[in-house]
């Protein structure tokens, strides 16, 4: 049993969306095999989404999850928005001078075809700013990935207190 | 179990032989590596940590809400716990878990969670609450070790799992409430098949227990109707020993006191610990056998399905303070527990060694199945 995906659909569930994963694509190249012409399902999907709690006040946070393509090709995220804040960036983190600092990652995030890609405090993540409004523990809020190919994936993350995920922007990218 | 006792001595003694005996010793008795990996199921009618085979170690936690903590937010603080309690029992980390590592081995971790009375008004359930206790005689109740609004029970037989669930559960109490207290408790470990775990005074503790599985533990411990139909409620008291003057007293007078045989538990007028006392029985004096304010005589109650399951610790913080975490389950705490503790307040020989120092009572919500979350049924 997988508890990570019973969260998620819970989750999406009570905020009254469609499902966890995207959109079917109808760019997307035919599915070889039968099995999957016969149910051309979303291809990608993200378990464990969660959000770090902001008391609001135009600071910073920061959401986590492990996104996974069950596709046969490569999905790449080029976008992500959330009514949580007016500024949302896909971020990677680097280490400089012995430092982990964070800087957008201007390609997008890639995910390989059978592959998944974890964003998690310290790596990948997808960054949130202005924030106005408190992200508070155990709310949900909503997010909206935007594909290369033009479509788009929905997913609900929870609040979470979280210590950690402090990284500062890299000089020059504020 | 006594070759290990042996060989554990020999240890102790030290040197070389002693030390290679043991060690032949533990490639035999030790358990085999899957009892880390143990899982008790968390999703369920009933919650677990409650039918569930006791665990050699537990912690039990009593929350405060803080001002400001109403309906909405309670039903947020419980939908993040359930999450936390569902992965760690089956051994993985927490959502956001820093080290997920020492979930891995769950020993029969179960997480277990309670609403005090001030959860109830806090959120404004409206069923009733059967908290706090009537006040006994004998308590001698200390701030410190009473009452709370949210209760977490975390048990489990590898004491590292146990601490990081501990760890993560309260990490995700933290913007909701504060602690009020921390009651850590021990059993046996191991014990001799069929024989129930001992207290620190020596005694077999829980003989006269409702069995799980069986109809009478059914009717004695889940609620059957309305809203918490498949809960139960909890009475947890933290009774001090005296142990300085248990230490005086003599062995006929311990067992006088409690109606039992120290070693095998059996009764004053039996063999084996599950032999039936007999009450009526006369010694060559024409006195009942078991006294007339023995203990066992004092809490019997004739009906099983009326009992109280008792699912107790030990603790022991030295310095002479140990005792026992007597958490006591049951459907009706007005029924069943209520009048056994009067009864033992007013006359009970044990009354001499025991005193209890904390006492709290909560309702222990139904279980929740996969994607739900336990309090939905009160605060859904």
């Amino acid at each position: 049993m997988d508890v990570r995906r019973v969260l998620c659909v819970a989750l999406v569930s009570m905020a009254g969306l469609a499902g966890c994963t995207g959109t079917p694509d109808a760019a997307a190249p035919p599915a070889p095999k039968a099995a999957q012409a016969a149910a051309p399902g979303p291809v990608l999907s993200i378990t464990d989404p969660w959000v770090k709690t902001i008391k609001g006040g135009g600071g910073m946070s920061a959401a986590f999850g492990t996104l996974v393509n069950s596709g046969d090709t490569a999905v790449t995220v080029l976008k992500a928005a959330t009514p949580a804040a007016p500024r949302v960036e896909l971020h990677e983190t680097v280490q400089e001078a012995g430092k982990m600092v964070m800087r957008p990652k201007e390609d997008g995030f890639t995910i390989p075809a059978k592959g998944t890609l974890t964003l998690e405090p310290g790596g990948n993540h997808i960054m949130l700013m202005d924030v106005k409004n408190p992200v508070k523990p155990g709310s949900e809020v909503r997010f909206t990935l935007t594909l290369k190919d033009g479509s788009v994936m929905e997913f609900t993350a929870v609040g979470k207190d979280f210590a950690g995920a402090n990284e500062e922007y890299q000089p020059g990218h504020q | 179990m006594r070759a290990d006792g042996l060989s554990r001595r020999g240890l102790l003694a030290g040197g070389a032989a002693a030390l290679a005996a043991y060690t032949t010793e533990k490639a035999v008795t030790q358990p085999p590596a899957a009892t880390g990996t143990s899982v008790e199921p968390f999703h369920g009618v009933h919650q677990a940590g409650v039918a569930t085979p006791p665990q050699a170690h537990g912690v039990f936690v009593g929350l405060d809400l803080r001002s400001g903590t109403g309906r909405d937010e309670v039903a947020r603080l419980m939908r993040l716990l359930t999450d936390d309690a569902r992965r760690l029992t089956q051994g993985k980390g927490a959502l956001a878990d820093t080290e997920p590592e020492l979930a891995a081995l769950p020993a029969r971790l179960t997480v277990t969670f309670g609403f005090g009375p001030g959860l109830f008004e806090a959120a404004k359930v409206r069923h009733r609450h059967p908290g706090p206790l009537p006040r006994f005689s004998v308590d001698r109740l200390e701030e410190r070790w009473s009452g709370g609004d949210l209760l977490l029970q975390i048990c489990g037989d590898d004491p590292v799992s146990v601490a990081h669930a501990l760890r993560m559960t309260l990490k995700d109490t933290r913007s909701f409430a504060k602690i009020r207290w921390v009651q850590r408790g021990f059993r046996q470990a191991t014990q001799r098949a069929g024989l129930t775990q001992r207290n620190l005074m020596g005694q077999l503790d829980g003989t006269v227990n409702p069995v799980p599985g069986t109809p009478d533990f059914e009717r004695a411990v889940w609620i059957g109707q309305g809203p918490l139909a498949g809960g139960t409620t909890l009475v947890l008291r933290r009774i001090r020993m005296l142990m300085d003057t248990w230490d005086a007293a003599d062995r006929v007078a311990k067992e006088f006191s409690v109606g039992r045989r120290l070693d095998t538990g059996a009764p004053l007028t039996g063999k084996a610990e599950h032999d039936e006392p007999d009450f009526e029985a006369l010694n060559g004096l024409g006195f009942p056998v078991i006294a007339r304010e023995a203990h066992i005589r004092r809490a019997r109650v004739a009906d099983p399905g009326s009992r109280m399951f008792r699912r107790v610790y030990n603790y022991d913080e030295g310095q002479a303070d140990s005792g026992l975490l007597f958490a006591a389950y049951q459907a009706d705490v007005e029924r069943q527990f209520t009048p056994v503790q009067r009864a033992l307040a007013e006359v009970d020989l044990l009354n001499e060694w025991i005193t209890p120092i904390g006492s709290a009572v909560f309702v222990i919500p139904p279980g929740c199945a996969e994607g739900g979350w336990v309090g939905e049924t009160l605060l859904g």
